[in-house]
């Protein structure tokens, strides 16, 4: 079982290539918006979500994918696709 | 009112022989051919297994794109475009504009044929196989066609037109004669100009299939491409790109900028596809027609013009443009300029050949040489018997070109002719 802190350390990872704000991403924690704090181009959202998908191997539907702009709502849809495997 | 002088600020090349601009100088001084052979063709059973595309390691662009840029980066001629172009607005000593402001003098006409030709092959397989919604956010971007202008728009920060012409083999030339005009009449001051075009089978195959590359040098590349020769059996494949910092004479002067050479003026038509013009044969009335608007827009007259660099392919077609020549000009036998063709070296880059053969012809007028053509020692018979073989050098030469025109052709019945001069402040 992924625990919330391997999830988080593996969120980091993902998003870190898009990111264009590095201070937002020092002092990333649960309530970091991904575009207002990290400022990651909106496009570049989708490319996480595949990142997520192959690093965690589930498939996230479009109504999921549009929840996942910030770290807490983005850990939530994980965890819930983890747990329905 | 006469219009404003515009000049070459910058120069930037991703040649099969060189993949800058003072390896590419050396290689067509020394005649050093980019053509080799490619594994990948002869596996896929293609007639031709040679080909000329720029040389360099993965780790090279680094250089010009971030890693978000890298990531699923899979369009050659997008490699090419912004390496071709970042180089030369450095070349000009332009700085990258890192305000939040545009600059809003500056533009980018950079054409191409087809881009991203790989990626979008990605996505076709990606498509059919019903998992659209894997293409990530890449495709759309590099397989625009304008996805190579609007890169290097938004890497320099530019404000003015930034768009990507196309019309096939003149495209390269072409963009630089829409950013002449554009500077010229006042609406931008700075354009980087030039064109790109992408390598590999699936930009190749259907020129494989026309039969119009050559077959019989698979073992022996750097012979291949025999353009003005006697035994010229087709157009060898090539892939790179050209830029050019095309500038207002007051901007350059203002800025203090190194001036390669003035650019007088040029002119496009088409041939409409009449009176033995088609889409892939031009109408030989057009492309006098061209070359002689060419020179009397830019004030000169034919008898100015020291040296050619023509579009000559090494198809058949190539003693039908002596003849267009000699026609337009009014000139002949030892009469004739100097005339020699960058594909002998590189082949044929497609969208990408005027701007790099251009690159090639403003270095010329810049330093003083004509480049020899390789390959055409038996120089075709229906070409010796217009001009002297004298006009057509085998081996590179000291001369002072003052004027040189530059042609290219393509498919669409398609000209552009462009007539470059030495800078000379007066």
């Amino acid at each position: 079982m992924t625990t919330k802190e391997d999830l988080l350390l593996k969120l980091k990872t993902i998003i870190t290539p898009y990111v264009q704000n590095q201070e937002g991403l020092e002092n990333l924690n649960e309530g970091t918006d991904f575009i207002k704090d990290l400022e990651i181009n909106s496009a570049n959202l989708v490319d996480v979500v595949l990142d997520v998908e192959d690093e965690f191997d589930i498939e996230i539907d479009n109504e999921a994918m549009e929840k996942m702009l910030t770290v807490k709502a983005s850990i939530e849809v994980i965890e819930g696709k983890l747990a329905a495997k | 009112m006469r219009n404003r002088r515009v000049v070459i600020t910058g120069l930037g090349v991703m040649a099969p022989n060189g993949t800058n601009v003072s390896e590419f100088k050396e290689s067509i001084i020394n005649g050093t051919s980019g053509i080799r052979g490619v594994e990948e063709l002869k596996n896929l059973k293609f007639s031709c297994h040679i080909a000329g595309l720029p040389n360099y390691n993965e780790n090279y662009l680094n250089h010009y794109f971030n890693k978000i840029q890298l990531r699923g980066l899979k369009a050659s001629g997008m490699e090419y475009g912004v390496i071709a172009g970042m180089d030369a607005w450095k070349d000009a000593g332009l700085v990258i504009n890192d305000s939040q402001v545009p600059r809003w003098d500056a533009g980018v006409i950079f054409g191409t044929g087809i881009l991203g030709v790989d990626k979008f092959r990605e996505a076709i397989y990606k498509v059919d196989e019903g998992n659209v919604r894997k293409l990530g956010s890449t495709t759309v971007i590099q397989t625009m066609a304008s996805g190579i202008s609007a890169f290097l728009g938004g890497m320099l920060g530019c404000g003015n037109v930034v768009t990507t012409n196309s019309s096939a083999c003149s495209t390269g030339t072409e963009a630089i004669l829409m950013a002449y005009d554009r500077i010229a009449a006042g609406n931008a001051e700075i354009i980087l100009a030039g064109s790109t075009s992408d390598s590999g089978p699936y930009v190749w195959g259907g020129f494989d299939a026309m039969r119009i590359l050559p077959y019989k040098y698979n073992d022996n590349p750097t012979k291949a491409s025999r353009p003005m020769s006697a035994t010229a059996s087709g157009f060898v494949p090539g892939s790179g790109a050209g830029a050019l910092v095309v500038e207002s004479l007051d901007s350059a002067q203002k800025r203090g900028a190194k001036i390669y050479a003035e650019i007088l003026g040029g002119h496009v038509n088409s041939g409409g596809q009449r009176n033995g013009g088609s889409m892939t044969a031009p109408n030989s009335e057009a492309v006098q027609q061209c070359i002689k608007n060419a020179i009397n827009t830019s004030g000169i007259q034919a008898n100015d013009i020291d040296a050619i660099n023509g579009h000559l392919t090494a198809t058949t077609k190539d003693p039908t443009e002596i003849k267009n020549w000699c026609e337009a000009l009014d000139r002949k036998e030892t009469d004739f300029p100097y005339i020699n063709s960058l594909k002998s070296l590189v082949g044929h880059c497609l969208a990408a050949s005027g701007s790099i053969e251009s690159v090639a012809t403003i270095l010329q007028l810049n330093e003083g040489f004509i480049f020899g053509n390789i390959n055409c020692e038996d120089l075709h018979p229906e070409i010796q018997s217009q001009i002297n073989r004298d006009q057509v050098p085998t081996k590179t030469f000291d001369f002072s070109a003052n004027i040189i025109a530059k042609a290219s052709f393509g498919f669409g019945d398609v000209n552009a002719c462009v007539i470059f001069k030495k800078y000379n402040s007066i």
